[in-house]
């Protein structure tokens, strides 16, 4: 009897297991396996070497591919943050029916609608040299040459990261919001809480869990991209992710899968930060 | 300490929209007392209390606490403190913090606050509970710290929004009473928003029964409950069978309706009435035993159903049963006619 429970057990877990097995575990140790692997420039040799490691951590490259990329991913989520936590704030505490409420978030989600990459070219011809923004700030008779940075720069691909992952700050500190009691709001009134006060002392620390997970979100997708960094770079700035897609159309996958196990320790490393500092299983 | 104010209500309206929620009540708190608002849910009893508090905005009328009109001014402002309903402590911060939570919206610094905080925590024995969060609370601990928070800006009326009604029966009783002992103590007002009458009966100087947005009545409990104003305060009170006055022959013309206690009411199988006092002839419905009283239920043609409270040896010396036809007597002296 007991026996035939355990199994019973087993099977209920299995599909789950499997997909994970599949679908996670078996890609991750094969890049894994295959960063230890030798190559040459036609084929990939099974091997147990460092060098693919050696050759990533000694290039100076590396190091300033790295801090280019957590550099886009600091800014990034100090930015989505601050507009995430405005627009929820607004949302959640300022709209008084619940069907605006539900109308203005499923307002948030439009972009949603159409794929990254049309997102991204669409900014395109707004920030080029002879662009929306630029033609209507001559005309205004702001500048008189057309600004430069707006397009191939740094600040693009930021602005684009900005507009295409604030959402993922929005939704979980939105959700965090609304399960705030609002009668503690009224409680910190009544013991003479200024709207700021009410904020930096109960509204904030309340939203912790929902700023943790949006920061999960913005940080681990932010750190693995390369299409926007590509696109709105126009191939002046790098990133890791870049890195490997340049590695492996050269097909030096080993090169690249040693550079996937560094970046994935990197963000396993922040995100157990992030994990320490606030619990998210209240939000869960 | 300068004497504690009265609070008085000037024909204090709350619209929303086309409903109005309170109607236009007049009311004044003595300074010193415990006042119970008592009525049914939707009856505006916890709208007034919130306008008081200042977390409802005034449609018509003022609040006047002591010599000072504080229709308008903000919540912390007024001299009053809330407890709410949940209690509503900050769920991110543990006992002493939240306690200390409006004089660090003041600015007073850590070192004051903290141990101002502690004081109130020992004044409602949960000083050794100082380090906890809200969650690893019970109900009743929670309230505690409640109370201590609303406390500790030397409030002059403390607003309590039905404050024992998520503690269990017995929890409820004895908080009850810390809650009434602490108000003789600290000598300010209390105004305590219940359903229950129970509550109101007990801890009261002034009861005032509300229903749909106006008073009933605002007197001492002893008086709400001999001599209750209105059918609805009689039957709200509970332990009152109302009558038309016609049925209970009584003074006609004063009102329509009378008022008798339940356990004036004398029960007796058989069908025939004693001389010299009024009765009326119906079928027992109901017999539940108390404990130190048992409730008859009876229904009499016409009427709805009537009860009498007996204690036990009473109904011990002429025991009915459910089915049985009985006769309902009571003293003309205990039919008190209700003005509306």
């Amino acid at each position: 009897m007991n026996r035939v429970k355990v199994w019973v057990t087993y099977l209920q877990v299995a599909p789950l297991a499997l997909v994970f097995l599949l679908f996670l575990i078996v890609p991750i140790a094969t890049i894994v396996v295959v960063s230890f692997f030798d190559y040459n420039t036609t084929q990939i040799i099974p091997a147990f070497l460092l060098q693919n490691y050696e050759e990533l951590l000694l290039s100076s490259v590396t190091w300033r591919t790295y801090q280019q990329t957590l550099q886009f991913a600091l800014i990034t989520w100090a930015l989505t943050l601050l507009i995430g936590f405005t627009v929820a704030y607004f949302v959640a505490f300022h709209v008084r029916s619940s069907t605006m409420q539900t109308v203005l978030f499923l307002l948030c989600t439009i972009p949603f609608w159409t794929s990254n990459v049309i997102r991204m070219i669409s900014w395109i011809p707004f920030l080029g040299r002879h662009g929306l923004a630029n033609t209507t700030l001559m005309n205004l008779g702001l500048i008189n040459q057309p600004l430069e940075f707006l397009l191939y720069s740094d600040f693009s691909v930021v602005l684009a990261y900005v507009h295409l992952y604030t959402l993922f700050m929005v939704v979980p500190i939105f959700n965090s919001m609304m399960r705030i009691d609002r009668s503690l709001l009224e409680a910190a009134r009544d013991a003479g809480a200024t709207g700021w006060q009410t904020l930096v002392n109960v509204i904030l620390p309340l939203c912790k869990p929902g700023i943790a997970i949006g920061s999960i979100f913005v940080v681990t997708i932010v750190m693995g991209d390369f299409v926007t960094v590509r696109m709105m770079s126009g191939g002046l700035s790098a990133s890791v992710g870049l890195m490997m897609a340049n590695a492996m159309s050269l097909l030096q996958y080993p090169a690249a899968a040693a550079n996937a196990v560094v970046l994935l320790l990197l963000v396993l490393g922040i995100v157990a930060a992030m994990m320490r500092m606030v619990d998210i299983r209240k939000e869960l | 300490m300068a004497k504690p104010p009265d609070i008085e209500l000037v024909s204090l309206t709350k619209r929303y929209g086309d409903t109005v929620a309170v109607d236009s009540i007049g009311l004044r708190i003595p300074a010193g007392s415990y006042c119970c608002l008592l009525g049914p849910s939707g009856c505006g009893k916890t709208t007034t209390l919130r306008m008081i508090a200042g977390h409802e905005e005034v449609s018509e009328g003022d609040i006047i606490l002591g010599s000072e009109n504080i229709t308008v001014l903000p919540p912390a402002a007024r001299g009053t403190a809330m407890m709410f309903q949940s209690y509503a402590l900050f769920p991110h911060l543990d006992c002493t913090d939240n306690v200390a939570f409006s004089l660090k919206m003041r600015g007073v610094d850590k070192e004051t606050r903290r141990s101002r905080a502690l004081d109130l925590l020992k004044r409602v024995h949960m000083d050794a509970y100082a380090g906890r969060l809200p969650s690893q609370l019970s109900g009743g601990q929670q309230q505690r710290v409640a109370l201590a928070r609303a406390l500790i800006t030397d409030p002059q009326v403390l607003l309590l929004d039905e404050p024992l009604s998520a503690l269990d029966p017995f929890l409820r009783i004895r908080m009850r009473e810390e809650l009434k002992s602490l108000q003789t103590r600290l000598g300010i007002s209390f105004i305590h928003v219940t359903h229950s009458q129970d509550e109101a009966m007990a801890l009261a100087d002034l009861v005032v029964v509300m229903n749909g947005g106006r008073i009933e009545q605002a007197a001492p409990p002893r008086e709400v409950f001999n001599r209750p104003a209105s059918a609805f305060v009689a039957k709200f009170i509970g332990g009152h069978n109302v009558l038309p006055a016609a049925v209970a022959r009584a003074g006609a013309g004063e009102g329509p309706f009378v008022a008798i206690r339940a356990d004036r009411m004398s029960v007796q199988a058989g069908t025939s009435g004693e001389a010299g006092v009024t009765s009326l002839q119906g079928v027992t419905r109901s017999v539940e035993y108390l404990g130190s009283t048992v409730q008859v239920g009876i229904d009499v043609t016409g009427l709805e159903t009537l009860s009498a409270t007996l204690s036990e040896a009473r109904f011990d010396a002429s025991p009915v049963r459910p089915g049985e036809p009985v006769i309902l007597s009571w003293k003309p002296e205990d039919v008190h006619v209700l003005g509306r």
